[in-house]
């Protein structure tokens, strides 16, 4: 299924291979991307490449546990939608001049990006910890389900809590800050973006190489080898889960930025279920699978929408199609081979 | 004498109204060969999983040198010096064969939440795994995946894993199965000389191998031992031949 991200020792940095060709690739085909669309002033298709590099950090924290640990999380909307809230609850109270709380202190809530990012990953890190404490006791087609129902959990308990707009979702009517960037600015919250985006696939590079890595690859292929060589699957899939969780929240606190409006659609098993649609179509297990695969997910929208309200017939014709003949997904199909993405 | 490596005593486990293991006791003293065989269904792949600690018995318990591991699980027994090769080779199959044996190497030194320094470079494991591998006689397949492998060597990379744990002893469930003559002795004497390093509790259909290589042999039928010897003594036991020698004979 999916590949195995481990550098054989043997194997030189200076000659680049395929798949980093293709990385390298669709790294300057995002920026470009946005750079061109500044140049040419649409701001419309700079939101655009903004909500892929979002989508893309976002499909990341699934690739952790989905493509590299090989669990099939069905319920990352609930990471994605925490992250949306934390910052738009906190932009709501300092916005609004409402302490968040009172005691032990007095908290103002804040509009500060890296404040919102920590507190989204905080908050994504101890939901998943929780949720796949409770989850990894199951596996195949019951961690599927699990995970599914806490989501909705969290999803209808954002619809009946009327405090943060419930059902109707909540605004946020300026844009979070950045010391020193403008990001009303399209271009450089794009930018800043992309920085995220590049920072978390380094993240997931380096963890993947790491003894935490090797190991959360063997527990995808045999758990009962790694029982035998002294290793539980158990506490590396919850490391990796409470990783993916932080990640996704932290795409989550940024994608409410973008739209300055959070919703519990953010939340909904709809989402779950296109992180995962997009991530195959990308390539699981690959590192740039996330990038390609949202980049495709929302070029696909736009293009096939245009031609026919029933955009997603289509796509699921593709993505039957990935399944069926390009398990790779689309990087397998660029890049060939099985290893080293 | 010296107290054994490993001690197993009156071990019970059923499943349902089916004894699978009845109170069996056998031990592994350091640097012998403990032939485990009995005809199919005998019970002998439900004893070795209650040693490793797959499953715990319903009575009885298993000591590694002196210590009783009521309790412990497989992982924590592996740490403790158990190493364990499968009926069916349990690898993982998307590994190279060098990344397998560092798998196991990294299991035995207890470090597996590290998440900066790549692996793949880590020197000390890195030594620890090539000299496994060659041992196990796969050196020039290092870097082909483990699901590429021919069947024979496969389990050889069993093996290298097991020595990678640095084990006090090796528990090896029919290393030998589906291996041509050829393969079959080549292994033979891989085992041979493994024994120096840990002794071996060896479950085998092979009888050639079995009465070759085995210091003792212990004939389980039913989940009952029935008798312990060494070959000589167990070929020529009458009860042994009733049920199970003459069968195949």
């Amino acid at each position: 299924m999916s590949a195995v991200e481990i550098t054989a020792p043997g194997r030189r940095a200076g000659r680049m291979g395929r798949a980093q060709i293709v990385n390298v690739a669709l790294a300057l085909g995002l920026v470009g991307f946005g750079l061109g669309a500044w140049a040419t002033g649409e701001t419309f298709l700079i939101t655009l490449a903004t909500k892929v590099a979002i989508l893309g950090i976002a499909g990341a924290g699934l690739n952790l546990v989905l493509g590299f640990g090989g669990l099939v999380s069905f319920g990352h909307a609930a990471y994605f939608g925490l992250g949306g809230y934390a910052s738009g609850i906190l932009a709501h109270h300092a916005l609004n001049y409402t302490p968040m709380f009172e005691w032990p202190f007095v908290f103002e809530g804040s509009t500060s990006m890296p404040v919102i990012w920590i507190t989204a990953m905080l908050v994504g890190a101890l939901a998943a910890l929780l949720i796949g404490a409770l989850s990894l006791r199951t596996t195949g087609v019951y961690f599927i389900m699990i995970t599914l129902a806490f989501g909705q959990m969290i999803f209808y308990f954002a619809i009946s809590w009327p405090a943060y707009g419930g059902e109707d979702g909540l605004p946020i009517y300026v844009r979070n800050g950045f010391p020193g960037l403008n990001t009303l600015d399209p271009i450089q919250f794009f930018g800043l973006a992309c920085a995220v985006l590049f920072a978390v696939l380094g993240v997931t590079a380096m963890l993947v190489r790491s003894r935490f890595g090797l190991a959360l690859q063997a527990a995808r292929q045999n758990r009962q080898r790694l029982m035998a060589v002294g290793i539980r699957p158990g506490g590396v899939l919850l490391v990796a889960f409470v990783i993916s969780g932080a990640i996704t929240a932290l795409a989550g606190a940024l994608y409410a930025d973008l739209n300055r409006f959070v919703s519990p659609s953010m939340l909904s098993w709809h989402l779950s279920g296109e992180l995962l649609v997009f991530l195959i179509l990308g390539g699981t297990g690959r590192l740039f699978a996330p990038l390609a695969g949202a980049g495709l997910y929302i070029v696909l929208e736009h293009l096939l929408g245009g031609v026919s309200d029933h955009w997603q017939f289509f796509f699921g014709l593709m993505l039957l199609g990935v399944v069926l003949f390009a398990r790779g997904g689309v990087i397998g199909f660029l890049a060939g081979g099985k290893r080293n993405g | 004498m010296a107290e054994p490596i490993l001690d197993i005593h009156h071990l019970s486990k059923s499943f349902g109204a089916l004894k699978a293991t009845d109170d069996v006791s056998l031990d592994l003293r350091a640097g012998e060969i403990h032939a485990l065989i009995g005809p199919n269904g005998a019970g002998k792949s439900t004893l070795i999983k209650q040693i490793s600690g797959e499953i715990s018995p319903d009575a009885g318990e298993v000591r590694l040198n002196g210590r009783s591991l009521a309790g412990i699980d497989a992982a924590g027994r592996a740490r403790a010096g158990m190493a364990r090769s499968f009926q069916v080779s349990s690898v993982a199959p998307e590994f190279t064969v060098l990344q397998n044996v560092m798998l196991a190497a990294q299991g035995a030194s207890g470090a597996t939440f590290r998440f900066f320094r790549p692996v793949m470079r880590d020197a000390g494991l890195l030594k620890t795994a090539r000299d496994c591998i060659s041992q196990a006689a796969l050196s020039g397949r290092a870097d082909v995946p483990a699901a590429e492998l021919a069947h024979g060597e496969r389990r050889k990379l069993e093996i290298a894993m097991a020595l990678a744990l640095k084990p006090m002893l090796f528990l090896l469930d029919e290393p030998m199965a589906g291996m041509g003559t050829e393969g079959a002795t080549a292994l033979g004497d891989l085992l041979d000389r493994l024994r120096q390093r840990a002794p071996i509790l060896l479950v085998e259909h092979d009888m050639d191998a079995v009465f070759r290589l085995s210091d003792r042999v212990s004939v389980l039928v039913y989940g009952r031992i029935i008798a312990t010897g060494t070959p000589d003594e167990i070929r020529a036991d009458r009860e042994v031949q009733r049920v199970y020698l003459g069968e195949e004979a």
